[in-house]
């Protein structure tokens, strides 16, 4: 293998890209303003969670609970009745809705332990989980202070005070838009390599190499530095410029080691590429594969939803793909302010997953050639 | 000439003045800073056959492409059949009676269908009936002798009949304007001489039919009736054949058009002489190829194939085309392994991966097949350095090939934007780039016009004669062939005859090379009959100019359904994959959080501390880490992700509780995740209330004020994550999939080539993008049927509302997800780029926009806008509302408008996207 016709290559391959202004154009949007949008649109916690009540009570503590609901939260609750309530929510226009009985606040001083009905639209998915949990806790604190002043009884006077680390504001902005800049460089690197291989086979130019004192790994890695290179610099563009200065999401630990990290996870990913492409026959193909490789890389990484929440079977399947190891890489650097004394399994497993697919990849390359 | 004898029975074709077909004035036309058309003034006339003559890049493909329309005006007037082709409305009405063969084999052909669905293509775009259509096919195959190919695939064939399969689908329609681009580069002679009768039996039957072609043959243009010389973008001359020989006072029209350049072009142009080779020269061996065979499956390429050839010899290939000369030459480049035999080059066995051989070896192939990306001297510049050539000697190398090859201007263009016969010399200067020992040339001079041919043979004469340099090379021109020391007639993957070009003549009686050549090929294939002219075309029916012909529509909607039969293995990764993403997504995606890791740090350690740990560990949510032993390690076990959650207990935290003293509880959460965060937190409130009313109960008894917060989960109780997530994730597929099938449908042909039917044929935007559309509407709507199969008979998913709103509701959108593949398909030029433009429009509004898991109305911003008005939006709400919710039309009426509104605007903003001219 000889270095120099690596460089060449490579060098050819930028020259290539730069001679595709849309594509350059796409590769911009990608970086900066797609992940901006994507991350500005990203709810802050529960953000304006569509809640009804439906008051059989009408007494001043069921007034007390309408009132607890305010925005940014929540929407300001709309009474509607029992009626209503199964056709608003057929139609999704509520998440949830309270019923609260008739007679509730009798009941309760009384202690007859009368039950809040929580009516939760479970197909709304992450709202309906944790909109659940804090609606309680907001009624719960709202009943026991309403029993406090009403002198009726004292609860046990526990507070539970709540701190999140690292993200204190629980601001979504934060960790959505890292999610989005590891998209973006899953999507690019394997789109850039797999299909500029492709096309020089349809182009015929691929033959024309092989005649010259270049090799198949020559080649390869020529595909893979230059792109990788590409993406690379977009990545701290995007880092820098959007995600720290744009959206001024406050970044703990090293930047430079997160690079370091998404170049482990490029030389993985630029290598599934070259893969799709010798597994496709032609750039209709390759973009079909793409997407199936593509979406579960994406939203079983663990960056959509805890990876702790999904079936084991995934989760050890997950454990194979690139992605899982840099999205719990980018959460510790870039958040928890990890160093390498700590990340370093994922480096590990990283560079591991890159080389085996680099030597499967080059494996097929060599028959694809053939 | 072959030609001349065919030319008495067409004299009568020529028409009486008719005025001109076409008429110029003032045209000119650059791409970039290259100035192809220079103010070109010209009137052709009418019912005659007019040829272009000139070197290469002077313009006569651009002045063909602005008369047949298919390229936009840029300058000046052009004027085709009595109307200005600058008005759309004019060249809508005129496409149908014009009819143009663009440059290079096959390249408006779809290499997929075989030939008679080609030419069917062409009739139903024409609006033909099906007897209509069926006649006129069998009339054309017949006439060109492809009825025995019909059901072979276009990129199978050889280029001769790819050529005559090109000239099919132009006559389809019966055009009065022919118009024919270097038709005969790269084919045989005997294939050259059979399509030039066919051409002079068309025009007897159509005698009115106007015929223009650029040529780079002098002999075949010194068959036609007027020709048009043409130099750097201007017109040199024009006039009959013996107009411009009276003219010039020259002998033959190759020596008329030398006379007619000006003079600094003429310069240095003298006869071309080879110089024999020195008798008793080097007697070594170059190339040694020993009964070499090559089988595809059951079809013999190349069959037991033997010569030698010796250092410094220049050795000519010839032969029909598709007869093995290409798959020998990539043999001996190691490009192909042989099945049979061996082959040496310098006494080595050709071994693929000694790079020192190829440093010796220069190839250059039959198709362009160089960076088009790269301009010329980038091209030149890489291959000089993958060669290994020195640094500091490279840019005098690619000055001196440069000069040789007649590029010197050219070296800042890019390849695309030159035309075939400097691209032709480019290769050339690639392969010698590196100053090989051994040559391959693979027609290298096809298309290339007479005075750089004579140019490059004279280079290589001096590479033979002076460097020792072997030269093994294929060609179709017989003028080559006679400057070559020894030559091997090919045919049907055997040679015929191997000799010098003298002795060939001599063993065979002919007058010159290629009456010899046309014997052996006519012995060797038993003597074809000549194919029976075409049967004198009817005129056609005039085609009624509708504005929307569904008849055109469904002509492409054929093609492309015939292109994907095709291609299996694209249909059943669509359909299987989608399956397999749908289970695993549906499995995987779970946000009901479960098994969020924990630890307590209890600096209590009493009764009550251990019990409300306990109200912890005996939840389903959480699993029990070691405790925490101090701040330290809750720093370290957190940062590093170990635990999501940490309880901390304060000291005495028993004693306060049972005195009814004010304490607090400590709890930290990892935000890093902050949707996992928030749903952490729900649950330890919960979980504190609970135990908060459990205690009062303890303390106070049962009169103690307390209540109960009961939820009810609807639509799925069981909160199954694969309930919730079918009818999200199968939009998310119905968008991804179907977009991204039908995203490459129309760029594809832009970038190779065919879209030129769709610029000079009769057929609109709006019928081009609807029938590229409507087989993948098809195979999306059978995706979703299968889709919704198993998810309800495998994945069990229970649905509760109106199937036939959800299928409804599917029609519409996966008619908006291929019209949002058009949309981008439309304007992108690059296959690359639109494939990552895909991705990019789809994956993540419909992830992160869409409702999959946010809901639309707690987004923000610009993202708030793209999710009220995306498709997926709006079927996840009607998927969701089926599935889950027991409705049906009635109730999700807007979500149907909202789908229904998408379709026209994705549709409309394709059509205005769309060009109909190249730009």
């Amino acid at each position: 293998m000889r270095i120099a016709n690596v460089l060449q290559l490579g060098i050819k391959e930028l020259r290539g890209l730069l001679r595709d202004p849309m594509l350059l154009l796409l590769i911009v949007y990608a970086f900066t303003l797609s992940v901006y949008t994507a991350s500005r649109a990203m709810p802050e916690t529960l953000s304006r969670a569509a809640i009804a009540i439906v008051d059989e009570d009408r007494s001043p503590v069921s007034g007390r609970i309408a009132l607890a609901f305010y925005p940014p939260y929540f929407v300001v609750p709309r009474l509607i009745t029992m009626a209503e309530m199964d056709s608003r929510m057929d139609a999704g226009l509520d998440t949830f809705a309270l019923d609260i009985p008739p007679n509730f606040q009798r009941d309760l001083l009384a202690g007859r332990a009368p039950s809040i009905q929580l009516n939760v639209d479970a197909t709304r998915m992450t709202q309906a989980f944790s909109g659940a949990g804090h609606i309680q806790s907001i009624v719960s604190a709202e009943i026991t202070e309403f029993l406090r002043r009403s002198g009726a009884a004292t609860a046990t006077p526990v507070d539970l005070v709540l701190r999140a680390r690292f993200n204190p504001q629980l601001d979504k902005a934060w960790f959505g838009s890292i999610h989005n800049v590891i998209s973006s460089i899953t999507m690019l690197s394997i789109v850039l390599t797999g299909a500029a291989l492709i096309r020089e086979r349809e182009h015929g130019t691929i033959d024309h190499l092989l005649v010259m004192p270049v090799s198949p790994v020559e080649i390869m890695l020529s595909k893979i530095w230059s792109m990788g290179l590409v993406v690379l610099l977009a990545s701290a563009v995007s880092i820098y410029l959007v995600v720290r200065g744009l959206l001024a999401v406050p970044i703990e630990g090293s930047v430079p080691l997160f690079l370091a990290g998404t170049a482990l996870q490029l030389f993985a990913t630029t290598c599934i590429g070259i893969f799709l492409a010798t597994a496709a026959g032609s750039m209709p193909q390759f973009g079909l594969l793409m997407i199936l490789v593509l979406l579960p890389l994406q939203v079983l990484s663990g960056g959509m939803t805890p990876r702790e929440s999904m079936p084991e079977a995934i989760q050890a399947i997950m454990l194979l793909a690139p992605n899982t190891h840099f999205v719990i890489l980018a959460q510790a650097i870039l958040f928890r302010g990890a160093g390498l004394d700590v990340v370093w399994p994922q480096f590990l497993a990283l560079l591991g997953i890159g080389a085996a697919l680099f030597l499967f990849s080059l494996g097929r390359f060599r028959r694809f050639l053939k | 000439m072959a030609r001349d004898h065919d030319r008495n029975a067409g004299a009568v074709t020529t028409a009486p003045d008719a005025g001109p077909v076409a008429r110029l004035s003032g045209v000119a036309l650059s791409y970039g800073a290259t100035r192809a058309l220079d103010g070109v003034t010209l009137d052709i006339p009418a019912g005659r056959m007019v040829g272009l003559i000139g070197p290469d890049g002077v313009g006569k493909s651009s002045l063909l492409a602005l008369v047949s329309g298919a390229q936009a005006i840029r300058g000046g007037r052009v004027e085709v059949l009595g109307g200005d082709m600058a008005d759309a409305a004019h060249r809508r009405l005129s496409c149908p009676r014009i009819a143009y063969m663009p440059q290079g084999l096959g390249k408006n052909l779809y290499p997929t269908l075989s030939v008679f669905e080609n030419v069917d293509f062409f009739g139903r775009l024409f609006g033909q009936g099906q007897e209509e259509r069926g006649r006129r096919i069998a009339d054309l195959l017949r006439g060109t002798g492809l009825s025995a190919f019909a059901d072979r695939p276009a990129g199978k064939l050889s280029g001769g009949m790819k050529q005559k399969l090109g000239l099919c689908c132009a006559l389809i329609h019966d055009p009065d304007l022919l118009i024919l681009d270097e038709p005969t580069t790269g084919v045989d002679p005997l294939s050259r001489r059979q399509f030039w009768q066919l051409i002079d039996r068309i025009r007897q039957s159509r005698p009115g039919m106007s015929v223009i072609v650029a040529t780079a043959y002098m002999e075949e243009a010194a068959g036609f009736d007027w020709l048009v010389a043409m130099d750097s973008g201007r017109v040199l001359a024009t006039g009959t054949p013996a107009e411009l020989l009276a003219r010039t006072g020259a002998p033959t029209l190759d020596a008329a058009f030398i006379a007619l350049l000006p003079e600094q072009r003429r310069q240095g142009h003298s006869a071309l002489v080879i110089p024999p080779r020195p008798a008793g020269a080097e007697e070594a061996v170059a190339i040694e190829a020993e009964g070499l065979s090559m089988r595809f499956g059951g079809f013999t390429a190349v069959d037991d194939v033997s010569f030698r050839i010796a250092r410094g010899e220049i050795f000519g290939f010839l032969g029909s085309n598709g007869c093995g000369k290409t798959t020998t030459m990539k043999m001996l480049t190691g490009l192909l392994a042989p099945s049979e035999g061996r082959a040496r080059l310098f006494g080595q066995e050709v071994d693929p991966n000694d790079m020192e051989v190829r440093r010796r070896v220069g190839y250059m192939s039959q198709a362009f097949s160089l960076y088009s990306e790269l301009t010329v001297r980038q091209n030149l510049d890489l291959h000089a350095r993958l060669f290994r050539m020195e640094a500091a000697r490279i840019p005098a190398r690619i000055a001196e090939m440069a000069r040789r090859f007649d590029l010197t201007e050219d070296l800042d263009s890019l390849p695309d934007a030159l035309p075939l016969g400097l691209r032709q010399r480019l290769s050339l200067a690639v392969a010698m780039i590196h100053a090989p020992e051994l040559l391959i040339l693979d027609e290298p001079t096809s298309g290339v016009d007479p005075l750089a041919r004579d140019a490059f043979w004279r280079i290589l004469g001096e590479l033979s004669r002076q460097d020792g340099v072997t030269i093994f090379v294929s060609t179709h021109f017989m003028n080559e062939a006679e400057l070559c020391d020894r030559i091997s007639l090919m045919h049907a993957g055997r040679v015929l005859v191997s000799d010098t070009p003298a002795g060939i003549r001599q063993r065979r009686g002919a007058a010159s090379l290629e009456e010899a050549f046309i014997g052996y090929l006519e012995e060797a294939s038993g003597q074809e009959a000549p194919p029976e002219p075409a049967a004198a075309a009817q005129p056609a029916a005039p085609p009624a100019q509708r504005a929307f012909s569904p008849q055109r529509m469904m002509a492409y909607a054929r093609r492309e359904a015939l292109e994907l039969r095709r291609d299996p293995i694209r249909a059943a990764l669509a359909m299987l994959g989608s399956v397999l993403l749908m289970l695993v997504i549906g499995y995987g995606i779970n946000l009901d959080v479960e098994n969020l890791t924990y630890a307590v740090l209890d600096r209590d350690d009493t009764t009550v501390s251990r019990d409300y740990a306990l109200q912890i560990s005996g939840s389903r949510y959480f699993s029990e880490r070691p405790p925490v032993t101090d701040y330290a390690d809750l720093d370290r076990r957190m940062r590093n992700g170990e635990l999501s959650l940490v309880v901390e207990i304060p000291p005495g935290f028993g004693r306060d509780v049972a005195r009814g003293r004010q304490v607090q509880i400590g709890a930290w959460i990892d935000g890093a995740m902050p949707s996992r965060a928030e749903t952490v937190r729900g649950y330890v409130q919960g979980m504190h209330a609970a135990w908060l009313t459990q205690k009062a109960r303890e303390v106070l008894g049962t009169a103690a004020a307390s209540f109960q917060i009961e939820t009810r989960y609807r639509y799925n109780p069981d909160i199954q994550s694969l309930v919730a997530m079918v009818p999200a994730v199968m939009p998310l597929l119905l968008m991804m999939i179907p977009a991204m099938l039908a995203v490459l449908s129309v760029v594809r042909e832009k970038e190779l080539g065919s879209i030129i039917n769709f610029y000079t044929t009769p057929v609109t935007r709006l019928e081009f993008l609807l029938g590229k559309q409507a087989p993948y509407i098809l195979l999306a709507l059978l995706n979703f049927l299968m889709l919704t199969g198993f998810a309800l008979f495998v994945f069990r998913v229970p649905m509760s509302g109106s199937f036939w709103a959800l299928s409804a509701a599917a029609l519409l959108y996966v008619v908006c997800s291929t019209a949002m593949g058009l949309l981008i398909s439309s304007f992108m030029r690059s296959q690359i780029a639109a494939i990552f433009g895909t991705a990019l429009i789809t994956l993540i509004p419909a992830v992160q926009y869409s409702g999959m898991t946010d809901p639309v109305s707690s987004l923000e911003g610009a993202g708030a806008v793209i999710g009220s008005v995306y498709p997926t939006t709006h079927f996840i709400t009607i998927a969701r509302g089926t599935f889950s919710k027991a409705l049906g039309f009635a109730e999700l009426g807007d979500a149907f408008l909202a789908l229904a509104l998408a379709i026209p605007v994705l549709l409309g903003l394709a059509v205005v996207l769309l060009r109909k001219q190249a730009p």
